[in-house]
């Protein structure tokens, strides 16, 4: 067996400096980034009042609404519970829907490869990020005064909240579009809707369909709180016992919305790999 | 020159002319009967959330009204006619976005540093025990299917009303979050460099320090500013079940008809929201930058 040559580090040293000698700056990029995050993150610590007394006590008190939760009990109102949650994702597909149905045109205008202008897009994809900074609970606030309270006003939420983030999902995967087969609609003497109708929506349309399903996933979860300020569904009947401190009624509600929502996860990824195949989803 | 193209006999043409029309008939009955289930569910959906299509149009006036109210100023004049009388607030406000900011920075610092303790736990590649892996899955799963704010409502009444409900609140979901995408993260590394580091005799803790971490840390650091982008949207709602920041704010000024005030605080949560996307944006840029570097 050969023996190696010992690399003599002074050799290697003098052959690669720069591996050995970082400048000052970059060493202390790191540490200082550090410092100046836990710095950060003490500071709001002491801003938000945290105390360990505060947090002992609260940990108690958390304790003991545990033990109370235990064992989870509908008492008398689980009919209520069970329309209450058909409320809620009756409003997860009504509201996706709507928004999806309405974001199709829009994401049109705001893809670049369909309105190459500017002038025209810029607008279009900035009013799409103003919705999306509104959360769904400010649209459901907005919406409880115009239709007035009750699960109405949760789907017209969920649809206004997801119509900015579905034009920007549907206007990326319009982008993400091949060009070949639109071009070769129009060879054969198509129009601008021929090619939108027969090259484009074939390619974008298992995508979409796609989002909409995770969406319809994602909003069974944003559907359950909605309720609580008072735009229907089963997050009405979970803060109401929150309120009243009824804890085995609300650890049963919590137990309810976790099987509704691993029971629709399993439906819709389902469906996901039907229309989009195993792999690509992967 | 032009290409022959050949045409089959008649018999054999009929035979694929006839499945192909079979196939295309089947997949048309499919979609068909798709597009009907789909529509029936729609439609028990549409009773189900006692969906009044009259309401809405008798009602959709007030939406646009609505709108115009918000940027009326008491004295009738649009608000942005006078940018001061509209935005009296404006210190106030600010502090207390200041605070939602912040509310989501020390919850999703906290739930990021929770997660990383657990995720390397979780790893299929890494775990060191099946049960434990189990069990750390199955709570994170918990702690992201509760949304937030229910967890804040939970919280308020234990730990009293105030921020700090708010930050543990999305402390607990981040890192349900978080844990599921750093485990996957952990799951696509090279395992080369843990068998190189554990060859040479060193403990699960080393293995993990050493193998695993200089790997997956561009990849944490991305999702973790991702999060705190959603966080802070999130962050923007605690103050509804009174767990800190704008939120209180604007609830207050929407059930008490406070209408230019909605639309001011509106304003500085959008713009407020735009300004951490465009930094966390280009702060990952920069973070893939470096790793595709190196």
């Amino acid at each position: 067996m050969t023996q190696l040559p010992t690399p003599d580090s002074e050799d290697l040293r003098a052959r690669y400096p720069e591996v050995f000698s970082q400048p000052v700056s970059a060493r202390l990029a790191m540490p200082a980034m550090l410092l100046g995050a836990a710095g950060i993150f003490a500071f709001g610590l002491v801003e938000l009042d945290f105390s360990p007394a505060r947090m002992l006590a609260g940990l108690h008190q958390l304790g003991w609404i545990t033990l109370m939760m235990i064992p989870p009990d509908p008492g008398s109102s689980l009919p209520a519970y069970l329309v209450a949650l058909g409320e809620t994702l009756s409003i997860a597909l009504l509201g996706t829907t709507l928004a999806a149905v309405f974001a199709l045109p829009v994401s049109l205008l705001a893809a670049r490869n369909i309105v190459p202008s500017n002038i025209f897009r810029f607008p279009v994809r900035r009013f799409l990020d103003s919705i999306r900074g509104v959360d769904t609970l400010i649209w459901a606030l907005v919406w409880i005064n115009v239709v007035g309270l009750g699960p109405f006003a949760g789907v017209l939420a969920i649809a206004v909240s997801d119509f900015g983030a579905f034009g920007k999902l549907f206007s990326e995967a319009i982008e993400a579009a091949d060009k070949k087969q639109v071009e070769g609609v129009r060879a054969s003497g198509g129009n601008a809707l021929h090619e939108i109708r027969f090259g484009l929506l074939p390619q974008v349309l298992p995508v979409i369909a796609g989002q909409v399903l995770y969406f319809i996933e994602s909003n069974t979860r944003s559907a359950t709180i909605i309720g609580i300020v008072g735009a229907g569904g089963i997050g009405l009947q979970l803060a109401e016992q929150i309120r009243v401190l009824e804890w085995q009624k609300v650890s049963f509600l919590i137990l309810m919305i976790l099987v509704a929502v691993a029971a629709i996860d399993w439906i819709s990824s389902r469906l996901r790999f039907a229309i989009i195949g195993r792999r690509a989803v992967a | 020159m032009a290409a022959a193209v050949s045409i089959l006999p008649e018999q054999q043409l009929a035979v694929l002319n006839g499945a192909y029309r079979k196939a295309v008939a089947r997949k048309r009955l499919r979609l068909t009967m798709a597009t009907a289930v789909f529509l029936a569910a729609l439609a028990v959906a549409a009773i189900g959330a006692e969906v009044d299509i009259r309401t809405l149009v008798a009602k959709i006036g007030n939406f646009a009204s609505y709108f115009d109210r918000i940027f009326t100023l008491e004295s009738g004049a649009r608000v942005w006619t006078d940018l001061g009388e509209w935005l009296w607030g404006w210190q106030k406000w600010l502090s207390l976005l200041g605070e939602t900011v912040l509310i989501s920075y020390v919850g999703t610092l906290a739930g990021a540093i929770l997660a990383f303790a657990l995720n390397f736990l979780t790893a299929e590649n890494t775990s060191p025990a099946p049960w434990l892996r189990f069990a750390i899955k199955r709570l994170m799963e918990f702690c992201r299917t509760v949304p937030d704010i229910v967890f804040a409502l939970i919280f308020v009444i234990a730990f009293g009303l105030g921020p700090m409900a708010g930050v543990l609140a999305i402390m607990i979901h981040s890192v349900g979050a978080l844990g599921k995408l750093y485990s996957e993260i952990v799951e696509n590394i090279d395992m080369k460099p843990v068998e190189g580091v554990r060859s040479t005799g060193a403990s699960w803790l080393s293995c993990m320090r050493f193998a695993v971490v200089p790997q997956v840390a561009a990849g944490f650091a991305s999702y973790t500013l991702l999060r705190f982008e959603i966080n802070v949207r999130g962050a923007s709602v605690m103050g509804f079940v009174g767990a800190g920041g704008i939120g209180q704010e604007l609830v207050v000024a929407v059930r008490k008809f406070y209408y230019s005030d909605v639309s001011a605080i509106l304003l500085m949560i959008i713009i407020s929201v735009f300004v951490i996307d465009i930094g966390t944006g280009w702060a990952r840029g920069r973070l893939f930058g470096k790793e595709a570097r190196a």
